[in-house]
């Protein structure tokens, strides 16, 4: 064999080795989707309900996003542990009643007409134990939005003065927290995308990026089933 | 054998395919082209779609004829390797050529000119629009935000809806604006689109000619979810929007309630955290 053509084989080879290396790294990343997480079914008085609880923050921490800690972010419980995925599925054509506790402080929405409920069975959601149909667009610090849905929640924040804030995820109930619970009918099955309305990332321009600009944090799939 | 009149032939058969060719495609294919006619803004983009087609259409067939008549005519012999005359600049065709398409290309121009002042095109025309269409007017804020388009109307109260209804045969003034980043208001059917602005009032008129359902998207790439910035709009008739109007007023009192007073744009704060 000559020089030439080991050369050549040599090349071809190391060429052949590194894209088989690229094309593994880009498919992993391309195919490395967040948990995803079902919602609880239980027996209740009116029949079969489905549960879903959620956790909003204003740091996600680093044991659950080493590489941006300090990001606000969404988290849900599952089998009793909190995990750090925005993509739930519940079943179709069903009631499915959500409880977000919210530990983060507001924002403000920027267009205000989002801060009344809309979707929602009864079109209201019950906030720390009161019932109503809308917030003060001011204290909005989140929602979640289920735009082809029509789902709207706003989620007041936690008082600015408020003790025991949470600081990093996971928060715990005796850390301050807003208890927002509502429940929505499911119809058709789909992948339906939700998100927050709120401008509440931290450290980006107008509030835009990040965490709001990456699946995983403040928005993610609802897939029903 | 003496060499045949090859620019006579050409010119022959070009013009003769572009005659034949033209009117087929004003009639055939005029017809389909879009977007359709869902509304006068609409209509008036078919038909300048049709005519700018008719234009190319000989424009088109001159390039492929050409081709053609060459590979076929100015073949190389078999065996034969022949080294062509040296071609020197043609000052009479190069002329020709300049003027042709300066002609198109300027009344293109003015064509286009003359159209987009008869009713605005459905394009953005900005806060103060050169051309006003006469007739009276319904007003419609579109309100563009990361990932939804709302939908304001001043003349009901300053209510605002999550998806657009709009009454047939009515002249529509929109003025789309953005309470965040650049976004695009597109109504398909409706040959509506116009760039949505943070802090800028962007007006555009559009008059649906018949009953409907149309599809609104975002044209300006704003994010992650811009993708789903979908929807469906709906042109119904004058009572249908009366009845439907009234009820968004009693749905969404308590939304209302809330907004500031109806504004042509909206600065609102940045997010509090952002600072």
């Amino acid at each position: 064999m000559s020089l030439l053509v080991k050369k050549v084989l040599g090349i071809g080879t190391a060429v052949i080795v590194v894209g088989v290396l690229i094309g593994l790294y880009v498919a992993s990343w391309a195919t490395s989707f967040p948990e995803t997480v079902a919602a609880s079914g239980s027996a209740t008085t009116t029949g079969v309900s489905t549960r879903l609880t959620l956790q909003t923050v204003a740091a996600v921490g680093a044991k659950y996003s080493p590489a941006h800690p300090d990001w606000v972010s969404y988290l849900v419980q599952s089998h009793g542990k909190w995990i750090h995925s925005t993509d739930y599925k519940v079943p179709a054509n069903s009631d499915v009643q959500i409880t977000v506790l919210q530990y983060d402080g507001d924002s403000g929405l920027r267009n205000p007409f989002l801060s009344q409920v809309q979707g929602t069975v009864g079109a209201t959601e019950t906030i720390d134990g009161k019932t109503v149909n809308a917030i003060n667009p001011e204290e909005a610090s989140h929602t979640f939005a289920v735009p082809e849905m029509g789902i709207l929640v706003p989620l007041p924040g936690v008082a600015e003065e408020a003790k025991d804030q949470c600081e990093f995820a996971p928060c715990t109930m005796a850390e301050a927290h807003r208890t927002i619970t509502f429940t929505i009918h499911t119809h058709n099955k789909g992948r339906y995308h939700w998100q927050c309305f709120v401008p509440c990332a931290a450290g980006f321009l107008t509030g835009g990026g990040g965490p709001m600009q990456t699946l995983g944090y403040m928005d993610g799939y609802l897939e029903v089933v | 054998m003496a060499e045949p009149n090859h620019a006579r032939r050409f010119t022959v058969l070009w013009v003769v395919a572009s005659l034949i060719a033209t009117p087929l495609v004003i009639v055939l294919l005029g017809p389909i082209l879009p977007p359709g006619n869902g509304s006068q803004q609409a209509s008036g983009h078919v038909t300048d779609n049709t005519v700018l087609l008719a234009m190319a259409t000989p424009v088109l067939l001159l390039v492929v004829i050409y081709l053609i008549y060459a590979i076929i005519v100015f073949r190389q012999p078999k065996g034969g390797v022949l080294e062509g005359p040296a071609v020197r600049g043609n000052q009479r065709l190069q002329t020709w050529w300049i003027v042709v398409t300066s002609i198109l290309v300027v009344s293109l121009a003015v064509y286009g000119t003359v159209r987009l002042e008869e009713d605005g095109a459905g394009s953005g025309g900005g806060p103060s629009p050169v051309v006003v269409p006469s007739g009276k007017k319904l007003k419609v804020q579109v309100i563009a935000q990361q990932w939804e388009f709302t939908y304001r109307f001043p003349e009901y109260g300053g209510v605002e809806v999550p998806h657009l209804e709009l009454p047939v045969n009515q002249l529509v003034e929109l003025h789309v604006t953005s309470l965040d980043v650049i976004h695009s208001f597109w109504a398909y059917q409706l040959g509506v689109k116009a760039d949505a602005n943070p802090n800028v009032d962007n007006v555009v008129y559009v008059k649906p000619t018949h009953e409907q359902t149309f599809e609104v998207r975002c044209a300006e790439l704003c994010g992650i979810w811009h993708g789903a910035m979908f929807d469906h709009g709906h042109v119904v008739s004058q009572e249908a929007f009366n009845t439907w109007i009234a009820e968004q007023q009693t749905k969404y009192a308590a939304a209302t309630k809330a907004l500031p007073p109806y504004s042509k744009t909206y600065l609102p704060e940045p997010t509090r955290r952002a600072e």
